[in-house]
């Protein structure tokens, strides 16, 4: 089975109708409806029933929808992840996770809310957000604290903050918490979703992040607005040889299954299962599937 | 759901509605609706949504003033509920 | 038979014999001046009004090219009030919102009729609740060209307001503190009407040529203060929208134009002003430097994303009819390739191939689409005028592919419809819309439907776009509509495309 791109996240203000409802018409993968850091205290509870009414009442396509509640620490995280259960969330995303102890807690309240609202189990998957060194420190074990996690994610903004230094373009300050990250994912069969770039209008800054944070392993970026989407989906586009590539692995691969045949060959390399599961995942990313 | 003092929720930016939800008037129980709608042709949806989440939320009696920028009923409906909610002091945030 | 003449030549019975050299001519349609220089100047514009010969019951005309600046309308409409003048025609080649004083001098009868391409503001609303006794007259820019040139159409006088003229009345749009660039639609008044009345707050030094109105078709010329509020006339340059819808928009106009084989060496194109038509402009830019691709020529309303490509060389001649911006204007007067045409040579279908005939593509925005292609562009959903006929129905009918471009929901009103509240541009000259919701091929057109298939476009049915529409706004209550006709509709050639019937309260 293949896994679901990534490869753009796209951050809505839950309390913003307007935003809401048009979420998905940008084509990024997915799309997280933030109730936590861009909602205020204040209206936590209107942000709450508008994305729930809305994911009840519209057709969001094949965008995955995903949500990130307020932390676990403050008295709104438990009605979030009722609310957002119960209106079919896809995903939770579960901002400054720290421990596993948290992924696991977080867990024992989706299958409850699952219960509740008659969601068949195992139904809602979980994303960790990584914000401080401890939590970049276990975030191996936070990637495998639960079977419903597909991936973890870096939010710099507080892990800067408690880095005590600046955020700088060139990004050196993030570069060892993205490799942590990148190494824990993989190691535990997950996706690695790097962080926002804040400045909307820096065009070149972002490509030259997009195509880093590429290169270092990431799968997808989190992002904030919707002019991001094409430029992240165009640094995830295979060439057109890997395209045609990919298209010959399939079929000598289909081809051999026909005859029956456990293992085939390509231009002189076997072709065995990880090889084939590559080319198909180039074939999504080039729009294929 | 008893409204025990004003409740609002939502704005007036685009695709949001206001809603102001109190208590009944003296001698005036019951429901009373007052609805701005920018797009006449929609006046008749608004109030349909309204009185849905009025009733979702179990309130027979209140003063409710709605001032449409052409939300979607969704909207609608939430931004009703989150004001009853806050009208009845259930409300946690 | 023969006479003598005033010289005591003799000349055959029957034929005008020679009076002086400096006699009048009351037969002829223009006045024959006496000798000397007279001036043209006039101390006040109800003095040019009475010189000009307007009476009750005649036609006024006027240009937009001011747009929401404009000055000259008012000013001139109100002196006609003041003078005592009513029932008059007026001809203007568009109103906007600035012209909402009119209301007033529409119901005491002052302007009896209104020939317009659009209507906008209170202005409108008060139109489309019933102000008129006669219904106003919406027609294109092409088909305002056509009625002037073949004389159905007749304006007694046309008051133009002109940002600079000499004291002869050699006109043009490009200087001045009031600058406006092209004074396209002004200059087919300025050929056929009885009389021209140039306003200026720009007197030059005679003589202020090249000039876009010759002054051989000048009669009089009143110095003002201020024929157009700088500010509002016309931005410095047009900036292209952030906004990430019409971003999407443009982006997937730019890969149908490539799909369907336009973007190529010598290629030519016209975009509207509005979000995504504009944004276009900017993608369209990128993909002729990627595949290394030239223009010919632009066409249209000017702007500065257009005069940055001819400036450096990726658009080889600018055909300007309205410059929307001060870029525009800058470049019109020092770009030789930046030409400026009028109405009649942009869009006129009466002549024997004006420039939209040579449009290899044109994007064009909609207030709303039907299932049948059908185009309003002149009322909103809810019946009230607000928009203007322009040069849609033109270049549509014109330029080998038509791409309109909407939202497919405003709020929560819906572009696309089953059938829209009042037809500008009939579907069979469109051929393509695209949404943020998806695109759709007119099934008119099924070769371009191959060429985006094969190009790698997703395409959708343009039922299935007005049937989303409907899912996500919910079945709107019908417009209420009393019987009575507010509003004509022409087509560019002079026929009547639909009516606009006044808002039931």
């Amino acid at each position: 089975m293949i896994a679901r791109l990534r490869r753009t996240m796209l951050f809505v203000p839950g309390n913003n109708p307007a935003m809401v409802k048009d979420a998905h018409i940008y084509g990024s993968d997915s799309i997280i409806f933030d109730l936590e850091d861009s909602v205020s205290p204040g209206e936590k509870d209107a942000a709450r029933l508008l994305v729930r009414c809305s994911l009840e009442a519209l057709d969001y396509g094949r965008t995955e929808r995903v949500v990130r509640p307020n932390a676990l620490d403050t008295p709104w995280a438990v009605a979030d992840i009722q609310a957002m259960v119960a209106a079919g969330i896809d995903v939770v995303r579960l901002p400054k996770t720290e421990t596993p102890g948290d992924i696991r807690q977080l867990e024992e309240l989706v299958a409850e809310a699952e219960r509740t609202s008659g969601r068949p189990a195992g139904s809602v998957r979980l994303m960790a957000a990584l914000e401080s060194p401890l939590a970049v420190i276990n975030a191996y074990e936070i990637a495998k604290a639960s079977p419903r996690m597909v991936a973890i994610a870096l939010s710099a903004e507080d892990y800067v903050t408690c880095l005590k230094t600046t955020r700088s373009r060139e990004g050196v300050e993030l570069a060892e918490a993205r490799g942590r990250i990148v190494i824990a994912a993989k190691a535990a069969g997950l996706m690695a979703i790097d962080t926002v770039f804040s400045d909307v209008a820096d065009e070149e800054g972002f490509a030259r992040e997009v195509a880093l944070v590429k290169q270092m392993g990431f799968d997808g970026k989190s992002v904030i607005n919707p002019n991001q989407i094409p430029v992240v989906h165009a640094a995830y586009l295979p060439r057109k040889e890997e395209v045609l590539k990919a298209r010959r692995i399939l079929q000598a691969a289909e081809e051999a299954e026909a005859r029956g045949s456990g293992v085939t060959s390509l231009d002189g390399k076997m072709i065995d299962k990880p090889i084939v599961e590559r080319a198909r995942r180039v074939l999504e990313l080039a729009g294929e599937a | 759901m008893e409204i025990i003092k004003i409740g609002m929720a939502g704005t007036l930016e685009s695709c949001d509605a206001s809603v102001l939800v109190e208590p009944p008037g003296e001698g005036a129980p019951g429901l009373s609706l007052e609805i701005q709608c920018p797009d006449r042709r929609f006046a008749g949806h608004v109030e349909r949504a309204v009185r849905e989440a009025l009733a979702e939320a179990g309130v027979a009696s209140a003063r409710v003033s709605v001032r449409d920028r052409s939300a979607l009923d969704c909207t609608i409906r939430a931004r009703v509920l989150a004001a009853c909610n806050r009208a009845s002091g259930k409300a946690t945030s | 038979m023969m006479r003598k003449n005033l010289l005591r030549r003799e000349i055959p019975e029957g034929m005008r014999p020679f009076e002086g050299a400096w006699s009048r001519d009351p037969g002829a349609s223009r006045k024959l001046l006496s000798a000397g220089r007279p001036s043209k100047l006039l101390g006040s514009i109800e003095e040019a009004i009475r010189k000009s010969g307007l009476e009750s019951g005649m036609t006024v005309s006027f240009h937009h090219h001011f747009r929401e600046g404009d000055i000259v309308v008012n000013l001139v409409m109100e002196a006609v009030a003041r003078l005592g003048l009513r029932d008059l025609t007026l001809a203007s080649s568009s109103l906007t919102n600035v012209h909402a004083p009119l209301k007033d001098l529409c119901a005491r009868g002052v302007i009896r009729r209104i020939y317009t391409s659009g209507l906008r503001g209170d202005l409108a609303e008060a139109v489309s609740r019933g102000l008129m006794d006669v219904p106003v007259v919406i027609h294109s820019h092409g088909g305002r060209a056509r009625a002037l040139l073949e004389g159905s159409l007749k304006p007694d006088v046309a008051f133009l307001g002109v940002p600079s003229c000499d004291r002869a009345g050699n006109a043009r749009g490009w200087t001045g503190k009031s600058a406006c660039g092209s004074l396209g639609y002004a200059m087919v008044d300025a050929r056929v009407a009885r009389s021209v009345v140039l306003l200026t707050d720009g007197l030059e030094e005679y003589p202020a040529v090249p000039a876009s109105i010759g002054q051989d078709l000048v009669d009089w010329i009143v110095p003002v203060e201020a024929v157009g509020d700088p500010k509002r006339i016309s931005a410095g340059a047009t900036r292209m929208t952030r906004d990430p819808r019409e971003l999407l928009i443009a982006r997937r106009v730019v890969d149908a134009m490539e799909a369907a084989g336009v973007i190529r060496e010598g290629f030519s194109f016209q975009t509207g002003s509005g979000g995504s038509s504009l944004a276009a402009v900017r993608f369209l830019r990128d993909r002729m430097l990627d595949l290394g691709v030239r223009a010919s020529f632009a066409l249209g309303g000017i702007t500065s994303q257009t005069v940055k490509m001819h400036e450096e060389g990726l658009v080889g001649a600018l055909f300007d009819v309205q410059s929307f911006d001060m870029e525009a204007g800058r470049s019109l007067g020092v770009n030789a390739n930046h030409f400026e045409v009028d109405a009649s040579f942009y869009a006129n279908p009466g002549v024997r191939g004006s420039a939209v005939n040579l449009l290899d593509a044109v994007v064009l925005s909609a207030l709303e689409v039907d299932t049948d292609f059908n185009v309003n562009v002149i009322t909103g959903s809810d019946g009230v005028i607000r928009g203007a006929s322009g040069g849609h129905c033109d270049t549509a009918a014109g330029s080998a592919l038509t791409i309109v471009v909407a939202p497919l929901t405003r709020g929560r009103t819906a572009s696309i419809v089953p059938s829209v509240d009042t037809i500008v541009t009939p579907g069979e000259t469109v051929d393509l819309v695209v949404t943020d919701r998806g695109t759709a091929v007119n099934p008119r057109r099924p070769d371009l439907r191959e060429a985006l298939v094969k190009g790698g476009l997703a395409l959708v049915d343009i039922e299935e776009l007005a049937a989303l529409a409907e899912r996500i706004t919910g079945r709107p209550d019908p417009v209420a509509h009393t019987d009575r006709i507010v509003g004509i509709v022409e087509y560019r050639d002079g026929t009547v495309i639909d009516v606009i019937r006044q808002i039931r309260e």
